[in-house]
């Protein structure tokens, strides 16, 4: 039996699940904001590149976890035999460039909006082909750098329209140092890595209580957990963490530094601090942070320091940056307003009135389209409002079926 | 507002009382009710209730910013994308590998019936076993006694079903309990709100011993 309300064969119009199209009027609105951002950037001294969409697969996996391997679809090079990744992330390409391109000694401010490929949905209803839209500052280690980026991204989502968001501040050298202090194995520090992403506080007490370790280390690792919250769990950390090592120190001094820029330059957006979010652990060697919108359960922007990558390209370089994807910022910001309507030509000829009037408007940026001889005309459906007649005996705009404008 | 997701039957029942003490209760009786959304004696409180399975997804997704959710459901449904942040101690039970009383040697690779089908795959990867699953979603028990399967990945309360249909628990894979389930950006975004409720609800379960 067969049922026509459900497809039974393959169909040629399907696109895969998580693979999506942009049409008008929103491909435009896209368009818009991209056009838009990429004018900040470039305000801001960010300059543009465009890296290839394929690569070496090593080059796009430097430094990266597995799940960017899992995450990037790949092919073999029919020239060499070697297996080409299609770019699931451009911030190895951009590291790339700036350690073996440009070569510079000065820091290097680079700025990139492009699609990128992913093999499965990272999340619910997120698209596997999102245009990732990312800066990144190269050369310089200290906090000033990891400010500015943080500005940039609030400008960011400023410009695409986001008005109330959060952002959320940590620092993985916190976590990091002391794993290391305590003496963690490598497999250790992941199962606890693992149960401080879920801030399974259970899972975490029963795991520190297994006897190797220092009640000082675990009472320290375990605080981690619920040091979450406003500015006063800087000041909670620093009591906590008293008997801890420089570098958690100086860690909590970047934060503090963070905190008190963040405060003075964008108060009215919510700040949150947590030190147990490790988001990109495997990479990020410093302050990370990330935004969050009201009724949107998942990150929408992330970025932070990740100075290992210019080593394993041959050139140590500090690095600090951030990425989001421009159709969630577009899906986010409120909609926009109605396109301004098109002008309806006569056919084209060689008067040349017509010609001139028609050249006068789209130069003053009106839409104007020629009629085609023989078509149906649906003035709704081509998206006009007005026409071009000949109005005692000259060519005028005239609203559809009323006076001349 | 926050919205809590739970699941009808045992964790409903066994999550009222905890709610209760935190001032949570729903005005209808969820219990009788087919509504789907319930408004509590907190204004800034509602519970949504659904199947076990769907809660992980509710709350990951953000669209229930808290839920209640077996270990179960939680190791099954995997990834990073959820807090965990208390142990609610309730609707305990065990995650076991069950078999027929008198195990049956066999020649060809072992089957096991399981609804978990992502949790018996990496226990037997981690003993180093081949398997084939068969995923199914309830009466695991009848699968050994009709050869669809020869073990049993399944929860076990008092092990009197198993008993009743001639077969035996061989191992414990994991102790079960509910836990609470909190949404990443809720955490932030709804702070106060949420460590309150955290707080509150960690105080009912140490109270209830």
């Amino acid at each position: 039996m067969k049922d026509s309300r459900l497809e039974t064969a393959p169909n040629r119009w399907v696109l895969p699940d998580g693979v999506d199209e942009y049409l008008p009027p929103e491909a435009e609105a896209l368009e818009r904001l991209r056009r838009e951002l990429l004018d900040m950037f470039r305000g801001w001294g960010y300059e543009l590149i465009i890296p290839p969409l394929i690569e070496y697969l090593e080059s796009l996996l430097v430094g990266a976890g597995h799940d960017l391997e899992i995450e990037t679809f790949k092919l073999i090079d029919q020239a060499t035999g070697r297996l080409l990744g299609v770019r699931a992330d451009m911030t190895p390409q951009a590291a790339r460039i700036d350690a073996h391109q440009l070569m510079r000694s000065t820091p290097v401010r680079l700025c990139y909006l492009d699609s990128v490929l992913h093999t499965r949905r990272n999340g619910f209803a997120s698209s596997r082909n999102p245009l990732q839209l990312g800066a990144e500052l190269y050369g310089h280690a200290g906090i000033e750098s990891d400010i500015e980026m943080l500005r940039l991204m609030v400008r960011c989502l400023r410009v695409a329209g986001l008005q109330s968001f959060h952002v959320d501040i940590g620092h993985v050298g916190i976590f990091r140092a002391l794993a290391h202090e305590a003496g963690l194995t490598e497999g250790k520090e992941a199962i606890l890595f693992d149960a401080l992403q879920r801030k399974a506080k259970p899972e975490i007490e029963a795991f520190l209580a297994d006897g190797t370790i220092t009640e000082r280390h675990r009472r320290m690792l375990t605080a981690l957990v619920d040091l979450n919250g406003h500015t006063d769990v800087l000041d909670e950390a620093r009591a906590i963490f008293k008997s801890a090592g420089r570098e958690v120190h100086e860690a909590l001094d970047n934060l503090r530094q963070m905190a008190a820029a963040a405060q003075c330059q964008f108060a009215a957006i919510n700040l949150h601090y947590d030190l147990a979010e490790l988001r990109g652990y495997r990479y990020q060697s410093g302050v990370v942070f990330a935004a969050f919108a009201p009724g949107f359960g998942q990150e929408i922007a992330r970025g932070g320091r990740y100075d290992e990558i210019g080593r394993l390209f041959g050139r140590t370089r500090p690095a600090t940056g951030f990425s989001t994807d421009l159709k969630t910022l577009l899906a986010l910001a409120p909609a926009a307003p109605e396109p301004k309507q098109a002008i309806l030509s006569p056919p084209w000829s060689d008067d040349d009135e017509l010609r001139k009037l028609i050249r006068r408007l789209r130069a003053e940026g009106e839409r104007v389209i020629y009629t085609l001889p023989g078509q149906a005309v649906d003035l709704a459906e081509m998206g006009c409002d007005r026409l071009i007649e000949r109005r005692e005996g000259r060519w005028a705009v005239v609203a559809a079926g009323g006076p001349a404008v | 507002m926050i919205t809590i997701a739970v699941s009808k039957g045992r964790i409903l029942l066994e999550t009222l009382p905890l709610l209760a003490r935190a001032g949570i209760t729903p005005v209808d009786d969820p219990h009788t009710s087919r509504k789907l959304i319930f408004e509590t004696r907190r204004a800034d409180v509602r519970l949504v209730v659904i199947r076990a399975a769907d809660v992980p997804t509710f709350v990951e997704y953000g669209a229930a910013d808290m839920g209640v959710a077996g270990k179960d459901v939680l190791m099954e449904y995997g990834g990073g994308g959820l807090y965990e942040p208390l142990d609610l101690g309730i609707a305990r039970c065990r995650l076991m590998l069950a078999g027929p009383e008198q195990a049956v040697p066999r020649a060809r690779r072992t089957r096991v019936a399981t609804k978990y089908v992502e949790t018996a795959r990496r226990y037997f990867a981690a003993r180093g076993e081949q398997v084939e699953i068969v995923k199914l979603y309830g009466s695991m028990e009848l699968a050994p006694l009709v050869g669809l399967a020869d073990l049993i990945v399944d929860l076990v309360d008092s092990g009197n079903t198993l008993r009743a249909n001639g077969l035996r628990p061989y191992e414990t894979i994991a102790d079960i309990s509910s836990r609470l389930i909190v949404n990443k950006a809720a955490m932030k975004m709804k702070h106060e709100q949420v460590k309150g409720l955290i707080a509150q609800l960690e105080a009912a379960t140490k109270t209830q011993g």
